[in-house]
């Protein structure tokens, strides 16, 4: 199976010229998208830790006798 | 105040594409503006971070908001636009503006912005604003654009305008 291409536009001919990627960009492709990969599932973890700390935060608020109403103004 | 758009080149994919480069680009504009509406062939995801590649080899840094509509994060991760995700609705594309004044400059670093959505004509749509770096005294000559992940699919459109501010 041939490797993927990638496009380069000469903008000084006008020329655009499909390459066929070598195996060390392939291997950089693959290591920089589990390396993406790995970013964004980390921030989805923080943004997932940050929604239960907000919603355990906000039952402790109201277990205290707060309104939904004062604690979203907090 | 730029005043001509001048079209440099356009470049609309005819096939699944690792990455896109534009070379040898003149320095006789005062700004360089690149439109991107695009897409990658990642079945797993609504939409990704593409990346930048100047010169060659200079990887900026830079500032980003990103937001969804109900929440918004900022870092400094990222710092080139959206393509919409093979997971999006079929046949939506991202779009996108880059704007880079004064590229052909020597004498110091160049900055860049980015404003760019992924619109997904259904129950998601993200908003991504960059402030990028470029740090190199050297005129920019070349600009990559590689898809956050997977590739970019065919129809995916790239777009590179030369503005002179007379």
């Amino acid at each position: 199976m041939p490797n993927p291409t990638k496009l380069i536009v000469d903008c000084s001919t006008g020329v655009t010229t499909e390459v066929e990627l070598t195996d060390a960009e392939v291997a950089q492709r693959e290591a920089d998208a589990a390396a993406y990969a790995a970013e964004e599932a980390a921030k989805e973890a923080a943004a997932a830790a940050k929604a239960t700390a907000k919603a355990s935060g906000g039952a402790k608020l109201a277990a205290l006798g707060l309104t939904a109403e004062e604690i979203s103004a907090l | 105040m730029a005043n001509t758009f001048t079209l440099i080149e356009a470049k609309t994919l005819g096939t699944t594409t690792a990455s896109v480069t534009f070379s040898s680009i003149p320095a006789t504009y005062t700004d360089l503006c690149l439109f991107i509406s695009a897409r990658d062939n990642d079945g797993g995801a609504t939409g990704a971070f593409s990346t930048f590649e100047f010169n060659g080899s200079i990887a900026p840094s830079g500032r980003y908001i990103f937001g969804n509509g109900s929440a918004v994060s900022t870092n400094t991760v990222h710092k080139a636009p959206l393509e919409n995700g093979g997971g999006s609705t079929a046949n939506t594309f991202s779009n996108s503006s880059t704007y880079i004044p004064n590229y052909a400059n020597t004498s110091y670093n160049k900055s860049y912005s980015v404003d760019g959505v992924v619109e997904t004509n259904g129950t998601e749509a993200y908003q991504l604003l960059v402030a990028g770096l470029i740090a190199t005294t050297s005129a920019i000559t070349s600009i990559k654009v590689t898809p956050g992940t997977g590739s970019f699919v065919q129809y995916s459109t790239f777009y590179l305008y030369g503005i002179k501010n007379s």
